[in-house]
């Protein structure tokens, strides 16, 4: 029924509805189409693919053929095709627009790489195919961890990582495996700054080392005097990310790298921030040991919804020996994987994960790299810095900067702006959802009261950028009139749902679709959805 | 550059917005001594999407791709055909370009796929709750194993025989350096091994594959008795996901976690990665489980939506607390797997099983009248282990001269044991056909 008459009360001079009170007798509203799940289509009979009779053969399971159905649904190939079509167009993508999400570097992901990802000698090849059949994949992982190494500065790479907190615990066990040969596995201790991202901690803590946080200045650095002074026999590293998650560059980061080796231990750069500074900064002319790169941010692997990602770690020389399998190697028959081999100082250093690592991502981040070079490798970081600072010059009078002077790639403000205006970080990260935009980073990094931290990224174009200042400015505006804290509250309205109930979820966890909550089937959309 | 839109106008005007005279003023907190002056030596510059393209091609063109030539070659990743509406529906740039679904409001399309996938998973592998997923089978496979310590509060796994060497040597990696212990049983290339003798009142698992990487089938109840008496769990390994359209589920065996690769439906092969784990478990132990989840809600007007759920086992929530220190998961082959299920219903996907078995026992009956060559197994699902009367790996290379791709050697998993040197591992899906599995008869006899 569409409620002609129901006038919004809100805005002068307009006779707009209250979107949220229309409502239509499908549920869809335009091009938002309501979607049911696959499980409410329940045709088990159905099937999008077509295949032929199975040969007839005596069968060789044992008594372990499968009794009774497996309650899979069964969907035509268009019904296939429209389902999904309709749950993509319920997302928001870099691709729709700008996606400042602080820390993640939703950067533009290139075609091209998608389509070098599925040359079939790439896509369709076995890892564990003879080497003489690969030859070409090989290299293509010795070239790219050639690109890596050149970058960064540091001798080795260990490829196989899948993301970085991967990473991270591929460096962290070549750290203990190199304290353990030099008889120091006493060394329990890794300092890690509050400021770190969640999995830095956690790694650690999985590795059976004890954390031990180190409080930030009041300039959002690392405190160099309290890291000296918790620096001791017993540390064995410090897992510091620089630029840091405050989207500053650690100034003291040499005098950071001369202490920790001074005393014996190591230094792990989390590389989440690699962006920044690739080809302008080397991190190994900082003192760093290991740094795990997030192929899905600097070098534009797609985040995919959550993943895959990849996460290699470059490694000084005296980590190098402690990397797991398999290594590549260069040698003069060209390239060839080592997948095996002997202990190092009695350390078994085994695999980290299956097969040789993420090849699919490292395809793709070649791709990116050639396309770039090292003149526009440069270029990014160059660009997405001034993006930052833009952004952070624009907003700096309205919101409130948290610290100081220029930002890196990324630029945080803290809800300070916000106060006695009844108007939360989230609710602001809401409201900008119905402006058309996906919200920064919030309450993150924890450093920060009521953290909103943006990262623009260098493949926003200036006009994208200002449009979305003045969206910005024009929130901050709403939010300090102080009359329009329920509207903040009630956002968004114009998103395919509004807040979900967080709560009723984690308390009654509902995981799975369950014949006895069975949808109407084939029946009218608009119920499947209430 | 094409990927930048920044012109050097903008830059301009944007510095003195900004109150910058030049980009080094952003870089100010750089140590001057490690500013690099120009663009690093010994790289290329930039290159447009022809030199890319030609570039790249090159390399590519040197690998010998599955579909060219008769295929053979698993032992945990399978050819399997991928229908075209996988691809083009996993390119829509609203999957592949999206973040992890931390504003479920704008982002109610992976959560529901999500959903829809965690369900899935329940139903292949028997279980009642699955996460949205793990990098891969043996990553999952080590999570397992932290998860059944923390669950048993023991630290001593028992790995099959029967498990994967990569798997093996991640769990062992992980033992090893996260401080528990794991107890290996010798090589099961025969499928007959008993370590339910193994377990023990220290143990916190036992992990076992089904099918094995020989291949064998087997009823894992017993195995599962033996450790639920003892008070450990039971991890099963699935490494070949298309095996339960056909075989019973490890749920209905008894089996505590289950965890597959599910590289087989939707991803492909990519040269070992990316694939994506499965993981699934019972209800009582969700709150120890590793990994994203995903539940279902309702919003302020009532409808039914989804968010990520239960995050306070999470990194990000509890740091070092948190059950794993996993963060970015395999959410897009996790939508890749999902959809090709989807596609394939119950109907195709028991179906697609059967044809793989059959295919599978049609090849073996073949190789077995090649003069020489033994079949180790009575049972098996669309993978075997044949004994040749030489060493296996150069028999392999003789074979990839003449364009045949025989199977994966099993010295190139488990080196410097005899006893395997001369085993072949010999998978057989869909995608073979009478023709290949004559070639490959055709071609073992002549090379052995």
């Amino acid at each position: 029924m569409v409620q002609s008459t129901d006038l919004s009360q809100g805005r002068s001079g307009t006779i707009a509805m209250s979107a949220a009170a229309v409502e239509t007798s499908t549920g869809n509203r335009g091009l938002q189409l309501e979607e049911r799940l696959i499980f409410e289509y329940a045709h088990a009979d159905r099937s999008g693919v077509d295949l032929p009779e199975p040969p007839k053969v005596k069968d060789r399971l044992g008594n372990l053929r499968r009794r009774g159905a497996i309650g899979l649904p069964g969907l035509a190939e268009p019904q296939v095709v429209q389902h999904y079509t309709r749950l993509s167009q319920k997302n928001y993508a870099i691709d729709s627009g700008l996606y400042p999400l602080g820390s993640c570097t939703m950067k533009h992901n290139p075609r091209l790489n998608e389509r070098m990802a599925r040359l079939p000698g790439f896509g369709d090849v076995h890892p564990l195919q003879p080497q003489s059949t690969v030859p070409g994949a090989i290299e293509l992982i010795g070239e790219l961890a050639g690109w890596l190494t050149t970058l960064t500065g540091m001798p080795a790479v260990a490829m196989s990582p899948a993301a970085g907190a991967h990473g991270e615990m591929c460096g962290m066990m070549a750290i203990a495996a190199a304290l353990r040969a030099r008889g120091e596995g006493h060394r329990k201790t890794v300092l890690v700054p509050e400021s770190a991202h969640g999995t830095n901690p956690a790694t650690a803590a999985a590795l059976g080392f004890t954390v031990k946080p180190i409080a930030a200045t009041s300039d959002g650095r690392v405190d160099v005097a309290a890291l000296k002074a918790a620096l001791g026999p017993d540390v064995a590293a410090i897992m510091l990310t620089n630029p840091n998650t405050c989207g500053l560059f650690e100034r003291d980061i040499r005098e950071v790298g001369d202490a920790v080796s001074a005393a014996g231990a190591y230094f792990y750069c989390d590389g989440a921030n690699y962006n920044a500074i690739v080809g302008r900064v080397r991190p190994g002319d900082l003192g760093v040991d290991c740094m795990h790169i997030n192929l899905h941010k600097t070098f534009s692997t797609p985040h995919g919804g959550g993943g895959p990602g990849s996460g290699p770690v470059v490694l000084s020389a005296r980590l190098a020996p402690y990397a797991p399998r398999p290594w590549v190697v260069h040698d003069a028959s060209g390239w060839r994987l080592i997948e095996e081999g002997g202990a190092i100082d009695g350390e078994p250093l085994g695999r980290l994960k299956a097969f040789h690592g993420q090849m699919g991502m490292f395809v793709r981040a070649l791709a990116y790299m050639l396309s770039h070079g090292a003149d526009g490798l440069r270029q990014v970081a160059e660009d997405a810095v001034l993006n930052a600072n833009y952004v952070m010059a624009r907003l700096k009078d309205a919101l409130t900067p948290a610290f100081e002077g220029p930002c890196m790639h990324e630029c945080l403000f803290d809800d300070d702006f916000l106060k006695d205006t009844g108007v939360s970080t989230l609710d602001f990260a809401k409201a900008m959802i119905d402006e058309g935009y996906h919200p920064m980073t919030m309450y993150f990094p924890l450093v920060v009261h009521g953290a909103m931290l943006i990262e623009p990224t260098e493949t926003q174009s200036k006009r994208s950028l200002d449009e979305f200042c003045d969206a910005m400015l024009h929130l901050a505006r709403k939010a300090k009139s102080g009359i329009a804290a329920d509207d903040f509250k009630a956002a968004p309205r114009f998103a395919p749902r509004r807040r979900l109930d967080e709560t009723l979820a984690a308390r009654k966890p509902v995981l799975r679709w369950r014949p006895t909550n069975q949808g109407p089937g084939d029946g009218p959309l608009k119920q499947a959805a209430e | 550059m094409r990927y930048l839109p920044l012109t050097d106008a903008d830059r301009r005007e944007m510095l003195a917005t900004i109150g910058a005279r030049s980009i080094d003023d952003l870089f100010r907190d750089v140590p001057p001594s490690v500013r690099l002056p120009g663009p690093i030596a010994g790289l290329s510059n930039h290159m447009g999407e022809l030199e890319v393209e030609r570039r790249l091609g090159r390399m590519a063109a040197r690998n010998i791709a599955a579909s060219d030539v008769p295929f053979f070659v698993g032992a945990g990743a399978y050819k399997h055909h991928v229908p075209a509406s996988v691809d083009h529906l996993i390119q829509r740039g609203e999957f592949l370009t999206s973040y992890t679904p931390y504003q479920p409001e704008i982002t109610q399309g992976t959560l529901q796929y999500l959903f829809e996938f965690q369900t899935q998973i329940t139903m292949l592998t028997g279980m009642e709750v699955a996460n949205a997923s793990m990098y891969d089978g043996s990553t999952g496979a080590s999570e397992a194993v932290l998860m059944a310590n923390r669950v048993t509060r023991r630290n001593k796994a028992v790995l099959s025989g029967g498990l994967h060497p990569h798997y093996r040597s991640v769990i062992e990696t992980t033992a090893h350096w996260q401080g528990f212990r794991t107890i290996g049983a010798p090589v099961d290339a025969d499928g007959i091994e008993d370590i339910s003798t193994l377990v023990d009142k220290d143990v916190s698992c036992v992990v076992v594959q089904n099918p094995s990487v020989f291949g064998h089938v087997r009823d894992l109840t017993p195995l599962a008795e033996a450790c639920h008496a003892a008070g450990a769990l039971l991890v099963v390994v699935v490494t070949e996901v298309v095996s339960l359209g056909l075989l019973t589920p490890p749920g209905d065996m008894g089996a505590d976690i289950v965890v597959c690769e599910g590289q087989s439906l939707g991803v492909g092969l990519n040269f070992g990665g990316p694939y994506v784990g499965l993981f699934a478990t019972r209800e009582k132990l969700m709150r120890q489980m590793p990994g994203r989840l995903v539940g279902e809600t309702v919003d302020a007007d009532g409808k039914r939506g989804f968010v990520l759920t239960l995050s306070t086992r999470e990194q990000h929530i509890r740091r070092e607390k948190a059950t794993s220190n996993i963060c970015t998961n395999a959410g897009l082959c996790a939508l890749a797997f999902t959809i090709h299920l989807t596609l394939l219903g119950e109907r195709g996907f028991t179906r697609l099983a059967e044809i793989n078995h059959a295919t599978a026992v049609r090849a073996a009956e073949r190789l077995a009248k090649v003069p020489g060559v033994k079949v180790l197994n009575d049972t098996f699902f669309n993978e075997f282990t044949v004994m040749l009367p030489k060493p296996a790996a150069p028999v392999v290379e003789a074979l990839a001269a003449r364009r045949i791709l025989a199977g994966v050697p099993v010295s190139r998993l488990i080196p410097n044991a005899p006893l395997c040197a001369d085993l072949l591992l010999v998978a057989v899906t869909e995608t073979v056909t009478d023709a290949d599995i004559e070639a490959l008869a055709t071609g073992l006899a002549e090379v052995l």
